[in-house]
């Protein structure tokens, strides 16, 4: 896990209003003032969560949104105005940490499983999605196995369930570009909205966090990179969307 | 317009999670997770105090992993689903 110190990489290269993040208001929700370029960014990154969630593979084959974040251009608009090299997961970074079990790193339950029938019912029915995690990392972290030690029980969990997370992933990325006006400015949320706000700004910095290989010393890493490197423009992001996220909880605490 | 998780109705106790049946949800640590939002989940879906909630978080933290609910599998699987819908790293498993 992760703790935000006071001040991070970036702070001090922002001039925004949001520089001071999320604050509490009277009567519960919380409140943000962001700058025109704020506002893209996080509209940018949420629409892409929503992009990446939004499709429903087939069985073992990867959907047509699911080479989205960190792809062609990850924050390209927004950011950079071009597309950075893919940092890529590294073959040092399985997925979320290393001591867990493993189901969103390589192999378990992937893709070698032959295709299984009550797959094909199930979606006749309308019921569900596949049963196997995706290929793309990203969002293997986003809709993660629920039975480390048991591949037919993981099968028939997410067979039942992944297309309900999905749905709501996607609707917290739609409540947060409802809520947040493309020129900026003042953001005032209800505590619901706050919470929902809360779960899409995870969810983009667990996207990041895979595709940055971000570990948990990641802050003195940060501080190594070369500027030159296209992954700091990234990081700053990163860091960003994690104070962010820090005051917002604290707003709503 | 937002669909947040259901949460899981369950009084609030400062009791230790044991898992005396037979069925436990494990959250993972990952390096992404803030620690004030995991607590903030725990106490969110579980109604757990903050107390607590701290101390399965730090558990998690420093021990890569911790039970944070027992019961059915049902019951199991319905706070992974939640716990996933907030991002976290979460698991069913069969307590042997």
């Amino acid at each position: 896990m992760s703790l935000r110190r006071k001040r991070g990489a970036g702070d001090s290269e922002e001039t925004g209003a949001a520089l001071n993040g999320f604050r509490g208001v009277r009567g519960g929700g919380a409140t943000a003032t962001f700058v025109p370029s704020q506002a893209a960014i996080i509209r940018s990154l949420v629409t892409q969560i929503a992009e990446l969630v939004g499709s429903e593979p087939g069985p073992g084959e990867p959907g047509p949104g699911e080479q989205g974040l960190g792809g062609p251009g990850l924050i390209e608009d927004a950011f950079t105005g071009r597309a950075p090299d893919r940092p890529g997961p590294g073959p040092g970074s399985p997925g979320p940490g290393s001591t867990g079990p493993g189901s969103t790193g390589t192999g378990l339950g992937g893709t070698d499983r032959p295709p299984d029938p009550l797959d094909d019912l199930a979606r006749l029915l309308g019921q569900t999605g596949p049963a196997t995690p995706p290929d793309d990392p990203v969002l293997a972290r986003l809709l993660p196995d629920a039975y480390p030690d048991d591949i037919e029980a993981a099968g028939d969990f997410r067979r039942f369930t992944e297309q309900e997370l999905r749905n709501g992933k996607a609707a917290a990325a739609r409540t947060v570009l409802a809520t947040l006006p493309e020129e900026g400015g003042r953001v005032r949320l209800s505590e619901e909205e706050g919470q929902v706000w809360l779960r899409a700004l995870n969810d983009v910095r667990l996207a990041l966090g895979v595709r940055l290989s971000i570990t948990e010393d990641f802050e003195a890493r940060a501080a190594d990179l070369d500027p030159a490197d296209p992954r700091s423009a990234y990081i700053w992001v990163y860091d960003w969307l994690t104070f962010l996220q820090e005051t917002l909880v604290h707003a709503l605490w | 317009m937002s669909v947040a998780p259901a949460e899981v109705e369950r009084p609030e106790t400062d009791q230790e999670v044991v898992p005396d049946t037979p069925w436990i949800t494990i959250v993972w640590n990952d390096p992404v997770n803030l620690m004030s939002y995991v607590t903030y989940v725990f106490q969110q879906v579980f109604g757990y105090s903050k107390r607590k909630a701290e101390k399965l978080m730090l558990d998690v933290h420093h021990k890569g992993r911790a039970v944070v609910s027992s019961g059915t599998r049902e019951s199991m699987e319905r706070d992974v689903e939640v716990l996933h819908g907030y991002g976290l790293w979460a698991t069913v498993s069969h307590d042997k």
